[in-house]
């Protein structure tokens, strides 16, 4: 694992967590890799869209897929960076079943400069029945952060690629 | 439709609570309001709104409008939605006004544009297909 990953594993759970609006969603850090973030959001009635059903909000959803994209373009630039999001696209598949948590699994495909591609779903237990998929991109809005290997000497230091 | 039958709409779905959603009955449609909270916040360095809260609000201002011309029947579902944001959410009040493009017997097409200084300086906007509840 580089030491990008390793220090974004240590400090994701905090990204989430001081997202004041990921926090009132309930939404969980669960794991990333290379391009890849996973989210989790436990069900809780402040989230329900259709008070007949009890089934969470779209907007739920789409709050877990559009945070869940952005840990997964974070990772794609293989960088800590501010990220914009520029467009969500989300097909809603079925209702989310009441009382499941929903996770969203994010993969960041491809990066340019400034843009990161991403493709998401979002399920409740079966990823091969998602509840919804989502396709997004993103833009960073500022400097892009390397974490050098533990070998390398730009500690800290702005990447002039980016 | 009234001012207090558009509030009951909103009123009855906990997540517009959450998000702290208001509504404003207008004779053309109906004015969604997302006053300020910290809680709405996905950027608190910048600072700015959570792309989700607002794509969240313009998802409930669609089934709100869809909802005030059959208020008896259950909510509109999102179909397909495409969502792009067009500038930061600043902390401050949001208004969001949907408008009904085509509405057929299953399925309606709605478009939604979320604001904040000035309407013809639209946050972000949405399109999408809402399932409509079939009547009875």
């Amino acid at each position: 694992m580089s030491a990008f990953l390793e220090k974004l594993w240590e400090i994701a759970p905090a990204l989430v967590e001081g997202t004041p609006h990921a926090r009132e969603l309930g939404i969980k850090f669960v794991a990333v890799d290379k391009g890849l973030g996973t989210l989790s959001m436990p069900y809780n009635d402040t989230l329900i869209g259709d008070p007949r059903s009890r089934v969470i909000a779209g907007g739920a959803v789409t709050t877990l897929l559009d945070q869940a994209c952005g840990m997964a373009a974070i990772a794609g630039f293989d960088g800590f960076a501010q990220l914009a999001t520029l467009s969500l696209r989300i097909d809603y598949q079925r209702a989310a079943k009441p009382g499941k948590t929903v996770m969203a699994e994010a993969v960041c495909y491809k990066t340019t400069r400034h843009v990161a591609f991403i493709r998401a779903i979002a399920h409740d237990g079966d990823p091969d029945d998602p509840v919804a998929t989502a396709q997004s991109c993103f833009m960073l809005t500022g400097p892009l952060y390397k974490v050098p290997s533990k070998a390398g000497q730009t500690a800290g230091k702005e990447d002039k690629t980016s | 439709m009234s001012q207090k039958t558009a509030t009951d709409l909103i009123s009855a779905i906990p997540y517009a609570k959450t998000l702290g959603i208001e509504v404003e009955y207008k004779e053309d449609g109906l004015l969604l309001i997302l006053p300020y909270l910290k809680s709405n916040i996905g950027n608190p360095t910048l600072p700015a709104l959570h792309g989700g809260a607002i794509g969240g609000f313009m998802e409930v201002c669609a089934m709100a409008e869809l909802g005030r011309r059959a208020p008896d029947l259950p909510f509109s579902k999102p179909i397909g939605i495409n969502i792009d944001y067009l500038r930061r959410g600043k902390p401050v009040t949001t208004y969001a006004r949907a408008t009904i493009f085509k509405e057929g017997a299953r399925v309606a097409n709605v478009r939604v544009r979320a604001w904040q200084e000035s309407e013809d300086k639209p946050i972000a906007a949405l399109s999408g297909h809402f399932l409509v509840p079939k009547k009875r």
